[in-house]
């Protein structure tokens, strides 16, 4: 079996941040990463970012993740990148098996780092498996990694920054976005990205959702109905809004199943996504030199997940006796900076995820 | 309401504004919500915007400040700022834009509002796209003066 110090599971903001501060410290590095290019959600998000400098706001997404690939270039001599490589399975015995180019074998680590980030949850309603209905980070995938716009007349479902922006792009690629479905009565993003949509003329309707989708081989048209304060269908408000591609954007949920596999505590928390892993500030999980960052311990953004990849990163070299030069400058630099993201109006569904789940703020 | 309609209110859009019709170039900032985000802040070469060691605060300009230099276009993820001013009975914008095609110089364009809707002939006055501006292109617009609080963007008439 491959013998390894520090193993890092995923490479979108968190992982790719926890190993630079881990190389810095002077700790050798796997990377398993199951796409064929590093940098997670970035490498579709070709809007420029929130957030403040430090965490590359004003830069677009995919030119963040040039950036912090560039960053490890320096330390090549310690790092190893497995690419088209899934960590398949988790053992409490620090063994990993990865599959990679049809062939499975086992690497085992001092310590790992999950930062498997997140997958798109679904919407139930009838018919919603007919080709041309989408999630929409899919389609943002579609569209800006591969040049493939998902029709010629969109409808968003979910008004929350994903379904703000995926919109937006899918308007830049030349597709005619017909509406913007939400089921609460307000949008649920940044309200420069809706007025961004407005002025291009896309409407937005609240306390509405999609109640039945028709097509004979594929999507034809939708049926809208609104919805009460309970989120019940009022019945006699349907509307039909012909389009042949419907993309959902109703949420996120940590894709914690390596960390459930190897029997790590976790809890469900709603306001975070779903199932994440109970972790300490050091976000060490409760299995010993097991850590956790990014969207896999809570859906936030990138801008969090990169410096709770850099908190992972900096306390798993200290435990494998690799104490960062600056290492009580960085810590305390790394948490106020999170806490300063999370502070105001849009991290209160975070802080009270936290809460729930029996962290400090 | 903006909430549920992402669309301000003439009383919120001319409280962006300086008090007085601006003659000089002035940012606007139409950023009505508490995000985690302050771009436009750092960027002002002329520290003309404050947003403060919260992040999350509502930025704030001094229009004595502001040059309309046209930094805070570019550097706002959000595209909610643009440079105004009136000039000869004309109102002059400089207003982000990230679709295709790109305006010709010259040219005639639908002058859009926040609603969406076409409101006026919009003049094409300049195209600029540099390092800077990181693929956003900033756009010079003269539309008549009376669309001053009205006019936000530009639409091409096929
Ligand atoms: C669909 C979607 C769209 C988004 N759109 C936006 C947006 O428009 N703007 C914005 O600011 N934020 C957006 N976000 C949020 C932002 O991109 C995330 O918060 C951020 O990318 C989280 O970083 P991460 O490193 O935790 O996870 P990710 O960026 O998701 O990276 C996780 C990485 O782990 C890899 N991985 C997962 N499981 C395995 C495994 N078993 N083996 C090997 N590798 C694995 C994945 O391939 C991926 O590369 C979006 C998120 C998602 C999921
Ligand atoms: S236009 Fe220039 S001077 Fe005015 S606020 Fe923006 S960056 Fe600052
Ligand atoms: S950069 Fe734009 S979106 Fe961000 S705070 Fe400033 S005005 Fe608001």
């Amino acid at each position: 079996m491959v013998k390894r110090d520090l193993i890092i599971v995923g490479a979108g903001p968190a992982g790719l941040s926890a190993a630079k501060v881990a190389l810095e410290a002077g700790l050798t590095v796997t990377i398993i990463e199951r796409a064929a290019i590093l940098g997670g959600q970035l490498t579709k998000q070709t809007h420029k970012f929130f957030g403040s400098k430090e965490e590359y706001a004003k830069t677009r997404g995919i030119d963040i993740a040039s950036i912090l690939i560039d960053e490890l270039k320096n330390y090549e001599k310690r790092l190893e990148i497995l690419k088209e490589a899934t960590v398949v399975g988790m053992y409490k015995d620090y063994v990993l098996t990865i599959y990679q180019g049809n062939e499975y074998f086992k690497y085992q680590a001092k310590a790992i780092i999950i930062a498997t980030g997140a997958s798109e949850k679904v919407l139930a309603f009838e018919n919603n498996d007919l080709p041309g209905i989408y999630g929409a980070g899919a389609v943002q995938t579609l569209m800006n990694l591969y040049g493939i716009v998902p029709g010629n007349e969109v409808v968003m479902v979910g008004s929350g920054n994903i379904g703000l922006i995926v919109s937006y792009q899918l308007i830049q690629a030349g597709v005619k976005v017909k509406a913007l479905l939400e089921a609460a009565s307000n949008i649920g993003g940044y309200l420069v990205h809706a007025a961004k949509l407005v002025r291009l003329g896309v409407p937005i309707y609240t306390k509405t959702s999609v109640k039945k989708a028709f097509g004979d081989k594929q999507l034809e048209k939708i049926e809208t109905v609104k919805l009460d304060e309970n989120w019940q269908y009022i019945e006699g408000t349907e509307e039909i809004i012909n389009c042949d591609a419907l993309c959902i954007s109703v949420g996120l949920t940590p894709l914690h199943q390596l960390l459930s596999m190897a029997e790590v505590d976790m809890i469900y928390i709603s306001e975070l996504g779903g199932l994440i892993p109970k972790k300490t500030p050091d976000y060490e999980t409760s299995m010993p030199r097991v850590y956790a960052c990014g969207d896999v311990t809570g859906i936030e953004e990138a801008s969090s997940a990169m410096v709770e990849g850099k908190i992972a990163g900096l306390m798993a070299a200290r435990d494998l006796g690799h104490r960062h030069k600056k290492f009580n400058e960085l810590e305390k630099q790394f948490k106020d900076q999170l806490q300063n993201l999370r502070q105001g109006p849009s991290g209160v569904k975070i802080r009270l995820g936290l809460q729930k789940a029996g962290e400090e703020l | 309401m903006i909430k549920n309609t992402g669309i301000p209110s003439l009383e919120q859009i001319k409280s962006k504004f300086p008090d007085e019709v601006p003659v000089k170039p002035k940012a606007i900032i139409e950023c009505y919500q508490e995000i985690p985000c302050n771009p436009c802040a750092t960027s002002c070469p002329f520290d003309a915007i404050t947003i403060g060691k919260d992040i999350n605060q509502i930025p704030r300009i001094d229009f004595d400040k502001c040059t309309g230099c046209g930094s805070c276009v570019y550097s706002c993820p959000g595209l909610a700022i643009i440079i105004a001013n009136v000039k000869n009975e004309e109102a002059v914008f400089r207003i982000p834009y990230e679709q295709l095609p790109l305006p010709e110089v010259g040219s005639i364009w639908h002058g859009v509002n926040r609603n969406g809707e076409v409101i006026c002939k919009a003049l094409i006055k300049s195209v600029l796209k540099n390092k800077n501006t990181d693929r956003t292109c900033i756009i010079t617009v003269i539309v008549p003066k009376q669309f001053l609080y009205e006019f936000i963007t530009i639409r091409c008439p096929e």
